[in-house]
């Protein structure tokens, strides 16, 4: 026998709600973003780092080329382990090849949920759809 | 000893994850099998502890009554420790759920100077719980991030409030400082204080080391060691679709998080940690201190066993007890012994 089922119950069924939130947020939601595609460089052959690296760590090794080159005075210049030269920039470096930031960066960003600063002091791309 | 053998446990398990995720099938077993059945096994472990509780009945008042109760009307009663109704009793359950008003006052004893044994408030353990948990939920709250796709409006804020300072990329979330800080102070405190960890068995080590191995393993992957997040999210959203994927690398590190998390999950409702739950089935906190104003029947008392009150136990014994030389009430109606015989006929 149950005592103050009244009270109980409910109390279950809006714990088992919040358990489940996201299986049935994701059912009523429905506009799944689709799993991110992002656009691969047509001019260079390789990135300044293996691409898992940069899949993974792309941001902090940004942090660190900006606490270098701004706060330090760091050099501008940078090289791949297989000799080729790069510029270490966002804006003439990274968007040199990756031009697009709707088709290379916001792909994985908005389906990661991530909102990075980049654009609070940069000046967004304009981009030419 | 203790505090040995519940890290021994929580680094076995460490390893178990390390080792098992790097065999064939591994990464499908500890990404997604084993954190299904720790689900199932939480939710199903939850809702029968709690109906486990509400199975036991409660037929008498047994509130803490940690301050005036309702008495005359001159006298101030204190509506919040000790509640006569029922909107008094929400406002109790709502400030201990919401802010720990128990813990709250916490007090330490100590032998001062004299010798003399001197009481006073000790408002850390209130402090540091209240911030673990709080991190524990803001924690929690972002990784919805994770499994839902779409992620809800509102952890949008959140995770802004929550990186507030900007520092370095992927930014600082003040919630991992802050819930690291109170788990360490929460696990010194037991190691510390003397009469605390006299007090302290595995089973109050094992879900610290436990729950700081879930923390340190997520830090590790956000700042130190970088795992593939979109990989990631495929498989986590993946599985609160329940069509999960295992695709690229993800990193051996995020399968000890998640099977330290799963570990939690299954051990939750079978440990202390179930005080999440019972804190709203709690007796001492969730009854009206009314017993003075409403009679509380025992619901499994005997239907046949009628009341019996002292008047008419007196009336039914009276005589014997006036022989045996026990005080009455109403004393013996004195007769005289010849009008007596015919009245009884």
């Amino acid at each position: 026998m149950l005592y103050d089922k009244v009270k109980i119950i409910p109390g279950l069924v809006v714990f088992i709600g919040l358990v489940t939130f996201p299986i049935w947020f994701n059912v009523i939601s429905g506009k799944a973003t689709p799993a991110p595609v992002p656009e691969k460089s047509l001019i260079a052959k390789e990135c300044v780092e293996p691409t898992q690296f940069m899949r993974t760590s792309h941001m902090q090794l940004l942090n660190t080329w900006r606490d270098d080159i701004v706060r330090t005075g760091g050099t501008r210049k940078g090289t791949t382990a297989n000799g080729t030269e790069y510029v270490r920039s966002l804006q003439k470096g990274c968007m040199k090849c990756h031009a697009s930031k709707v088709k290379f960066c916001d792909t994985c960003h908005n389906y990661a949920a991530v909102k990075p600063y980049c654009w609070d002091c940069h000046i967004q791309p304009k981009e030419i759809i | 000893m203790r505090v040995l053998k519940s890290l021994l446990i929580v680094l076995a398990l460490v390893l178990v994850a390390l080792l098992g995720a790097e065999i064939p099938g591994g990464s499908i077993l500890f990404g997604i099998v084993i954190p299904y059945v720790a689900l199932f096994v939480f939710v199903i472990g939850f809702v029968g502890k709690v109906l486990g509780w509400a199975k036991s009945p409660v037929p008498f008042r047994i509130p803490t009554t940690c301050g005036q109760a309702n008495s005359l009307p001159w006298i101030k009663q204190n509506k919040l420790d000790c509640p006569s109704t029922t909107a008094g009793v929400i406002g109790r359950m709502l400030l201990e759920v919401f802010t720990f008003r128990s813990l709250f006052r916490n007090t330490k004893a100590e032998i001062v100077d004299g010798p003399k044994l001197a009481y006073g408030s000790s408002k850390y353990l209130w402090l540091f719980s209240l911030m673990f948990h709080y991190a524990f939920l803001v924690i929690l709250l972002r990784h919805l991030r994770l499994f839902t796709n779409p992620m809800p409006a509102f952890l949008a804020a959140l995770e802004f409030g929550d990186g507030l300072l900007q520092v370095g990329a992927p930014v600082l979330y003040q919630s991992d400082i802050v819930f690291i800080l109170a788990l360490s102070f929460l696990f010194l405190r037991r190691v510390i204080m003397p009469q605390v960890r006299y007090i302290s068995l595995v089973n109050d080590y094992f879900p610290l080391f436990l729950i700081l191995g879930i923390g340190i393993t997520g830090i590790l992957m956000r700042y130190f060691i970088r795992v593939d997040v979109v990989n990631i999210k495929q498989l986590t959203v993946g599985l609160a679709t329940f069509s999960p994927v295992i695709i690229g690398q993800i990193g051996s590190i995020f399968f000890v998080h998640i099977f330290l998390v799963s570990v939690l999950l299954a051990y939750f409702p079978y440990s202390k940690l179930m005080h999440a739950g019972g804190i709203f089935l709690s007796p001492t906190r969730n009854l009206a201190n009314n017993s003075r104003m409403v009679r509380h029947i025992n619901p499994w008392n005997d239907p046949n066993i009628k009341p019996h009150s002292y008047a008419g136990y007196e009336d039914e014994f009276r005589e014997f007890m006036v022989d045996a030389g026990l005080p009455v009430e109403k004393e013996l109606e004195p007769q005289p012994e010849a009008e007596q015989a015919p009245a009884e006929s």
